[in-house]
């Protein structure tokens, strides 16, 4: 399941990360990385960008960019 | 030989709060990641030649953002003689990401893990050995908040500065790309500084084009080193740019797991961060909180009786103008004998207010009588005022009339049966007006005569001329005024930005407004510039800094002052008391074409080739909310009101001594009373430039001069428009200004609307220009947002004129045509596909 259509609550494992260039280095820089474990913590009110906790921290991203990011779902 | 320490890490990370405590330099602590666009640095305390260069807050070294770049660009190329890595203990994971990297150039680093008192107090504990031996650097715990520890990293990094020292570069990839590496290593040998010969080798395994294109690496080695790469690439199922941030991170992960203890007990507390924030970035409540707290800023910067509007009329009518101000806390009731007794002064000012207005009503028409009656005797000069040359004869026959002006609106008073409410004053009750006795301020209370009071009293008494006087006190003093009585609002605006900012809040609000703005090319943060360019355009065009996405920051720049700011609000409020009294909706419709100017002009920037590509990731840390410090919230503050000042300053004040000069001089440098304007430099500019403006309604030299003094501060339009306008016929200043327009077009409502928007919605006033130029960063791009500002305001007026000519009054030429065409232009502009 990709990571903007993770219900907020939930958590997961990262599997894969599609894309390229600078948009792609850039969640990664920020931890997103295979095998990387990440929670859904809330959308925002208007329904885009969501929050995410990653590596420990809170991390806000667009769902345009969530949309390449594979994750299993473990609850 | 000086020594240079590099102070690198994560926004977010303290790393500002360090630098000033190590240098002692005032800078801004923020919470809104990439603040610390600019270089900074300082000497050590206690040195006197260590340098501490501040880098960017940056999350990594790629070569995709201009931080980054600019950083690695510093570290590959100047090579520092040490590193100072600040790392948050807190989010010490992704912090350590960027250390790993650091470490692999080969330069001496210190790693200074930060915020250890949270640490602490979590219950979390951080084994520094250990991290310090995988990284291959010195590992120390210090608070900079608390001002614990960090002076003693800064002299380990010295120390290692000065040995040279460093450790063993760390190994943090599996086999295959260790095996790869090593390969590019042997072979680029000679070609690069032995220290970081090992982060070269990593760059090119990402094929990272800057370094590359630097390098002297033949074709054919590049070759072969690609067809090692891509073994690599097809071993590990993945491209060499994410095999190497992901085994960072998995090299960080494994690290972390032996050197982090989280505490037990914590790991399922709620923290005070996480509550706060389910009720400010909740679902519901999210908005209502927003706007809540844009409500609060409003009513402190620009609310009628709050703070920010009460030191405004403080500043610039008590402490800068001519009148002066009572020291709080010590006005009490007269208790001096006569008319005033037991009142306090506002009272006392509301008792004298008649007798004021009898004086001035009745010596004017005395003057004029006075004139009138000598006119044409010989050696007759004319009289200004009454001093001295009371004729008791001609006295007694004057009687004045004026019409009543309200105080506040400035509008004519008129009575319910339709007329116009008049004063009357004979000789006999100017008499009994001018026995009365002025309440005196200091019965009142501690009373300090305002400054420009006192400079006309302080030149009264050198005896200077009646021009010197006039220069000093209205070009030079105005000048100067002008700026400092924005000061209180754009302080107040300053400093509740600076607090919501520090703790934590500006990057929720990015969060909540992301999915609008998005939507005409522009991110969340984009949000902030423009509430604060209702305030003030300076300040607004400042905030936009805190975009990292240039593309973004300087679109934001270039419509953040469409917002009608304060002063403009001036220009709005006087033309609808003068000529859309009726029409309430002017004011608000003012902000409404402001947002849609903003909408239609983000998406047809959007569309043009310079703002056109990919859109930036909005990948944004949010950051834990923490109450901001004291001192860090007025140094933050204070930096920009600073900022403010100097700019303004250099640019306002001598553009109001030019101003006062072109309006009081003539060409041959010969003074000019106020009602010999027409002779003035300003007159023959204002005509020179007229022609501009005519097919926009408004071309008379008096409309082309207050345009230009517009330019210097929006607001001076009102004054200068009631000064040219004084030769008009009509009573009062607002029918004056009515037979202004009147008399250029047929359509005097139309050409007032258009002079309205063209002076709402060209370029902001030069201070704001001047900031703009700065922040965009060039000549050229400062160029472009003005122009397209220009264009903006002139196609608006010009289309507002001639078509409301067209469909009123069926008027059809040239310039209809021109308005028709420019209009079909930018409709293809909004509406066209775009480039990307």
């Amino acid at each position: 399941m990709t990571l903007d259509k993770i219900q907020p609550g939930r958590s997961g494992r990262i599997s894969a990360i599609r894309g390229e260039g600078a948009v792609k280095r850039r969640i990664m820089d920020m931890g997103l990385t295979k095998g990387a474990s990440v929670a859904v913590r809330k959308v925002a009110p208007l329904g885009d960008p969501i929050e995410i906790t990653v590596r420990g921290y809170e991390l806000s991203l667009r769902k345009e960019e969530a949309l390449n990011i594979e994750v299993d779902i473990q609850n | 030989m000086s020594v240079k320490i590099a102070l690198a890490g994560n926004p977010n990370s303290g790393k500002t709060t360090l630098f000033n405590a190590l240098t002692g330099s005032s800078q801004y602590v923020g919470n809104w990641p990439g603040v610390t666009v600019e270089k900074k640095d300082g000497i050590l305390e206690g040195t006197k030649d260590v340098v501490i260069q501040d880098l960017p807050g940056i999350y990594s070294l790629s070569p995709y953002s201009l931080e980054e770049k600019v950083s690695r660009k510093f570290l590959v190329e100047e090579r520092p003689d040490a590193i100072l890595n600040i790392v948050d203990g807190t989010n010490i994971e992704r912090n350590l990401y960027l250390s790993t990297q650091l470490a692999e150039l080969g330069i001496p680093m210190v790693l200074a893990v930060n915020m250890m008192d949270v640490v602490k107090k979590n219950g979390d504990k951080i084994d520094f050995a250990r991290i310090g031996k995988a990284l291959g650097c010195e590992v120390v715990g210090i608070s900079a908040l608390k001002k614990e520890g960090g002076l003693e990293a800064a002299r380990k990094a010295l120390s290692l500065a000065e040995t040279g020292r460093k450790g063993e570069v760390p190994h943090v990839f599996t086999g295959s790309v260790e095996h790869a590496l090593a390969h590019i290593e042997e072979s680029i040998q000679g070609k690069v500084p032995k220290d970081s010969i090992r982060w070269y080798a990593i760059k090119i395994f990402e094929r990272d084009r800057d370094i590359i294109k630097n390098l002297d690496i033949g074709v054919g080695l590049m070759k072969h080193l690609e067809e090692h790469i891509r073994d690599c690439e097809k071993e590990l199922d993945d491209d060499a740019e994410s095999i190497i941030t992901g085994q960072r991170y998995e090299f960080i992960q494994s690290l972390m797991s032996k050197a982090l203890a989280k505490s037990e007990a914590r790991k399922n507390k709620v923290s005070l961060s996480d509550r706060i924030d389910r009720i400010v970035t909740n679902r519901i409540l999210a908005i209502p909180v927003f706007i809540l707290s844009l409500c609060a800023m409003w009513f402190l910067a620009v609310s009628d009786n709050g703070p920010g509007t009460v030191l405004t009329d403080w500043a610039n009518d008590g402490l800068l103008g001519t009148d002066g101000w009572h020291v709080p806390f010590t006005t009490h009731e007269s208790s001096a004998d006569g008319p005033y007794k037991n009142m306090d002064w506002e009272a006392a000012q509301e008792a004298y207010a008649p007798h004021a207005k009898n004086i001035e009503v009745w010596e004017g028409a005395y003057v004029e009588a006075f004139n009138g009656a000598n006119k044409g005797k010989e050696g007759f000069e004319p009289i200004e005022n009454v001093e001295g040359k009371l004729d008791e004869r001609i006295a007694a026959s004057v009687k004045a009339e004026a019409s009543l002006e309200d105080e506040e609106t400035g509008e004519t008073v008129v009575d319910d049966d339709g007329k116009e409410r008049r004063w009357t004053c004979d000789y006999a009750a100017y008499k009994a007006s001018k026995a009365f006795p002025e309440p005196d301020p200091s019965d009142f209370g501690v009373w300090v005569p305002g400054i420009g009071a006192l400079i006309a009293t302080g030149l009264e008494k050198l005896g200077v001329g009646e021009t010197v006087a006039s220069l000093v006190n209205d070009g030079a003093w105005g000048g100067v005024a002008t700026v400092l009585g924005f000061v209180p609002v754009i302080f107040v605006v300053f400093l509740f930005l600076a607090f919501l900012e520090d703790c934590g809040y500006m990057a929720r609000v990015a969060f909540i407004m992301d999915r609008i703005f998005r939507r005409f090319g522009l991110s969340g943060k984009s949000f902030i510039p423009m509430i604060v360019g209702k305030g003030c355009g300076v300040p607004a065009v400042m905030a936009a800094r805190a975009i990292e996405n240039r593309r973004d920051q300087r679109m934001t720049i270039i419509l953040a002052t469409f917002i009608p700011c304060g002063a403009k609000t001036v220009i709005i409020a006087m033309f609808a008391a003068v000529f859309f009294r009726e029409m309430w909706y002017v004011a608000p419709l003012m902000d409404v074409i402001g947002i849609a100017i903003i909408v239609l002009g983000g998406i047809a920037l959007k569309k043009t080739r310079m703002f056109a590509g990919d859109a930036a990731p909005f990948v944004m840390e949010l950051p834990a909310y923490h109450m901001p410090t004291l001192s860090g919230v007025w140094r933050h503050t204070w930096n920009r009101v600073k900022g403010y000042m100097l700019k303004a300053g250099l640019v306002i004040f001598p553009a109001c001594v030019f101003l006062w000069f072109i309006m009081h001089f003539d060409w041959s440098f010969n003074v000019l009373a106020d009602e010999e304007i027409e002779k003035s430099i300003l007159h023959d500019l204002g005509s020179a430039i007229a022609w501009l403006f005519a097919p926009l309604g408004f071309g008379t030299w008096q409309d082309a001069a207050a345009t230009v003094s517009a330019e210097i501060a929006k607001e001076q339009a009102t004054a200068t428009l009631g000064l040219v306008a004084s030769g008009m016929d009509g009573a009062s200043t607002a029918a004056q200004i009515q037979s202004l327009f009147g008399s250029m077009s047929k359509f005097p409502l139309l050409a007032a609307f258009s002079f309205m928007l063209f002076n709402l919605f060209v370029p902001p006033c030069m201070v704001a220009i001047a900031v703009t130029f700065r922040e965009m960063g060039s000549k050229a791009w400062g160029w472009f947002a003005v122009g397209f500002q220009l264009f903006v305001g002139y196609v608006l007026a010009l289309s507002v004129y001639q078509l409301g000519m067209l469909f009123s009054g069926g008027v059809f030429g040239v310039w209809t045509v021109v308005a028709i065409a420019a209009d079909i232009f930018c409709i293809w502009a909004v509406t066209r596909k775009s480039k990307a």
